[in-house]
């Protein structure tokens, strides 16, 4: 079967670092941590006190409000994206087959917000159920995706993708296939997350995932740091118009890259850790690669899953240096959740936009807050620790891995 | 107007994010607020709250306007 090409025609960001896809790639260029303190409740109590939230966000100057309180905010989020990005893709709605354009999205968790606060108000009543008729369309993932297509009017496939921190990957790599399988010609794909609320963070905190650098939130997610403790927990949301090749240079569509290769993979070793050896991420790597069919040799930038994690970024590098070889010392490799922090099962949407965006300004996006080398790590690689870095960027790759051991990767070509 | 007509107005734009001018006592929550079943599930679950009520279910049927649920809520409001 002859596949067919796929290129990006539009992107949507709502990011804690910038609420559209030109703030976001200025928070990116210039180094901007998201980190803060969490605003959406009091956390006091919690041994994390700081989030990268998304900063200043109405739903009504988007939506109107009885459709934004049908909606928790991460399908809010979904919506937002979604909207900047048909907008950028200049497409006229009225003249595609809505038959053959689908809505893929990713999601690690959905409506958490929804889910606590419903949950938590049984809890506190006599046993009486009152539940709102909208909580389980407040909650379920799949309902950001729903909400999409019905807005759009898009008939093609519509649901959402589940694998942890690699969810959004997983969509866009779905989006793909059925693309270039020839299934549909148009999809709307990424992911949204909001899981800052009590029952998150104190959920990462119990597993001791998170970052307790409370006395410094700009500076805690330092991924390659010597002193890295954890990630911090993002959230936002991300959007990429996946367009079959001819059918976006049939309507004359601004083209941002092609979409070449997606991989997958899985640890199938422990529910949390990383194989110590890197044998996932290292097979996801190669699985890209084999399908775009391209070389080691042809990759200039790898946007790391990266979380500053003690355990994680070593596994993921090993595994770099064992794809790569002597090449690994020629590429830049950065982890942008440096600045945005960790958004979960939207990571790989807006790490998508990120490396998209890259290629278009040929400038690597940096790894902040690098303050003390980790001797565990090789200092030949260039993590790109900083400040931004110009360079010639024709392919980029991009790792997201999710708890479960689920690992996706993708990669874009300048085109 | 009632204080109960009154309450029940405020939740009505509330909920349904309609116009205060739209909410006439003949006003139909499905065919001209906009409400779907769910909405019409929830309308009656803010009444039993605001008013501390229960409205049994073949009651709840009843009420698919304004004027029957200002009429039935002042009928049963201690």
């Amino acid at each position: 079967m002859q596949l067919r090409r796929v290129v990006i025609t539009g992107l949507g960001a709502l990011t804690p670092i910038g609420n559209t896809v030109s703030e976001f790639w200025n928070g990116l260029a210039n180094g901007v941590s998201g980190a803060a303190p969490i605003t959406k409740f009091d956390a006091t109590k919690f041994r994390t006190k700081f989030a990268c939230e998304v900063k200043n966000f109405d739903p009504e100057q988007f939506l109107d409000r009885k459709e934004a309180r049908r909606m928790d905010p991460f399908t809010q989020y979904a919506m937002v994206v979604a909207e900047e990005a048909i907008q950028d893709s200049g497409m006229d709605l009225a003249t595609i087959d809505v038959d053959r354009a689908g809505v893929i999205w990713g999601s690690g968790i959905g409506g958490l917000r929804s889910f606590q606060d419903e949950v938590s108000g049984f809890a506190v009543g006599d046993g009486t159920p009152r539940f709102s008729p909208f909580f389980i369309t407040k909650m379920i993932a799949d309902l950001s995706a729903g909400y999409i297509s019905i807005r759009y009017g898009f008939r093609g496939p519509s649901y959402v993708t589940v694998s942890a921190c690699a969810s959004a990957t997983n969509a866009i790599v779905d989006s793909f296939n059925y693309i270039r399988m020839g299934k549909m010609d148009i999809a709307i794909t990424g992911g949204s997350e909001a899981a800052v609320t009590e029952a998150g963070i104190g959920g990462f905190n119990a597993m001791k995932a998170l970052s307790e650098r409370n006395e410094s939130p700009e500076t805690a997610s330092r991924p390659y740091d010597k002193d890295r403790d954890g990630f911090v927990l993002g959230e936002g949301a991300g959007c990429l118009i996946l367009e079959e090749y001819e059918h976006a240079k049939a309507r004359g569509a601004k083209i941002y890259a092609e979409l070449v290769g997606g991989g997958m993979s899985s640890d199938a070793y422990h529910i949390t850790a990383p194989h110590p050896e890197g044998l996932g991420a290292h097979n996801v790597m190669r699985n890209a690669l084999n399908d775009a069919g391209l070389k080691p040799e042809d990759i200039d930038y790898i946007n790391t899953h990266g979380t500053s994690t003690p355990l994680g970024d070593p596994q993921e590098i090993l595994a770099i240096q064992k794809m790569f070889g002597e090449h690994a010392y020629k590429i830049n490799i950065s982890s942008t959740k440096s600045m945005t922090g960790h958004l979960l099962g939207a990571a790989g949407a807006v790490e998508a936009v990120a490396s998209v965006l890259s290629i278009q300004h040929q400038t690597v996006p940096p790894t902040i807050n690098h303050f003390t080398d980790d001797e565990g790590l090789d200092s030949g690689l260039n993590f790109t620790f900083n400040k931004a870095q110009q360079r010639k960027i024709d392919i980029v790759l991009s790792n997201t891995f999710g708890f479960g051991g689920h690992n996706c990767s993708i990669i874009f070509k300048k085109i | 107007m009632s204080e109960i007509a009154e309450k029940v107005k405020k939740i009505i734009i509330e909920k349904l994010g309609v116009e205060e001018s739209e909410v006439t006592t003949d006003a139909s929550f499905t065919n001209d607020l906009g409400a779907d079943s769910l909405d019409t599930v929830e309308l009656i679950m803010e009444f039993e709250k605001e008013f501390g009520i229960s409205i049994p279910d073949d009651q709840a049927e009843n009420i698919s306007t304004v004027g029957q649920a200002v009429t039935y809520l002042e009928a049963n409001v201690k």
